[in-house]
């Protein structure tokens, strides 16, 4: 039986307008579809599609070198391709804002995903990027909210892990 | 045969001097924001002379094409430059697709090619071999490039990279050169303040 679930991209879409975050650099990953098409559509975002992750990283920094506000949106597995570019705005004291959707985490069906998806925190605070886990669709928002103003207002790195809980386990039909 | 190794047999001191090329370069740039990469172009461009303009960079190898593309999306209204080495474009190799699809107009890629890896010991790099840089830039789609090969190159170069539509790209092949250390601040934030200051985003 599926549960409706509680809209978390319109929320951290809205979060995004708020605070005029209005470029989002990604690799997509499947659970980042809805927020990702919210914002293709909207005429005032630019969404940027990278090779690899961490040419978000650059790319976000030079949003705010220039003054517009970026952020960066992957799969946990992308997190592990950023190492030595999260030292990049750490140095410059720019900030970092990524928003991770979780695998290899909560009842993943590709052992493939589970090395990364059971490092990605330490790899994050590793790189001193602030981490903040949600387990509930209907807290994404709020802690995405928290996470954009502890980077941008005090030129940090923060992340948003959202827990594959909430994103759903892709199971290949061989659940 | 191996045909990078007889390449490299071969004496590139025909090839252009790196530092007064980019000293003629940037006094061509008028205004024009640059964001070199770490090591060599950026003590080419201090070396230059010191701009607020100037994104220093000690570190983050393969950025510097994705940072002035942010740069390039955030200030529409200035030209960006991109300076950087061959080895430091090819790890971030895939950032000129992005640029493609993105397609600022108001961005510049100028590759300093020395086909070595200078800062580290003078170890070979692909553009020894059968690497084509300019190639793979047009084929991530960047079509408006340019190989620069002597200095009767610079005049056409310098309109490419400050005043023709971008997103544009260009090689320039230089000489492995031994040329003194010019270190420019290092810290990071300060780095960061003075040039967002200078182009009036500190507020933002």
């Amino acid at each position: 039986m599926t549960i409706p679930q509680h809209d978390w991209s319109a929320d951290v879409f809205a979060a995004m307008a708020k605070r005029k975050i209005t470029t989002v650099c990604t690799v997509p990953d499947g659970g980042l579809t809805r927020l990702l098409n919210l914002v293709k559509a909207d005429l005032g975002c630019r969404l940027v599609t990278l090779t690899t992750e961490p040419e978000g990283i650059g790319i976000a920094t030079g949003c705010w070198l220039g003054g517009v506000r970026a952020m960066v949106a992957m799969q946990s597995s992308g997190v592990g391709n950023c190492i030595n570019a999260a030292g990049y705005p750490l140095t410059l004291r720019a900030p970092l804002l990524c928003l991770v959707t979780m695998r290899g985490q909560w009842g993943e069906f590709n052992p493939w995903q589970n090395p990364m998806g059971g490092a990605t925190r330490a790899v994050l605070e590793a790189m001193q990027v602030r981490c903040f886990q949600v387990e509930r669709a209907d807290e994404v928002g709020e802690t995405f909210a928290a996470a954009a103003d502890l980077a941008f207002q005090g030129r940090q790195s923060a992340a948003v892990l959202v827990s594959q809980r909430v994103i759903g386990a892709k199971g290949f039909g061989q659940e | 045969m191996n045909e990078s190794t007889s390449d490299l047999a071969n004496p590139t001191s025909n090839r252009m001097q790196r530092r007064p090329f980019i000293a003629e370069l940037m006094r061509r740039r008028e205004g024009t924001l640059v964001v070199p990469g770490l090591g060599s172009a950026t003590w080419d461009l201090a070396a230059s002379g010191d701009s607020p303009d100037f994104l220093y960079s000690w570190g983050g190898m393969g950025l510097a094409v994705p940072t002035a593309l942010g740069l390039a999306l955030a200030q529409p209204a200035r030209r960006v430059l991109a300076l950087t080495g061959d080895g430091e474009m090819l790890m971030g190799i895939g950032s000129l697709g992005v640029v493609a699809a993105q397609a600022p107009a108001n961005l510049a890629i100028l590759v300093l090619d020395n086909e070595s890896f200078g800062e580290t010991g003078r170890q070979a790099g692909l553009t020894a071999g059968r690497t084509d840089l300019e190639a793979v830039a047009r084929g991530f789609g960047i079509l408006r490039t340019m190989i620069a090969l002597d200095p009767g190159d610079i005049a056409p170069l310098a309109d490419l990279l400050f005043k023709a539509p971008g997103p544009v790209f260009a090689v320039a092949k230089i000489a492995l050169s031994s040329d003194p250390w010019v270190l420019p601040e290092k810290d990071g934030a300060t780095i960061a303040n003075r040039f967002r200051a200078a182009i009036g985003a500190a507020a933002k």
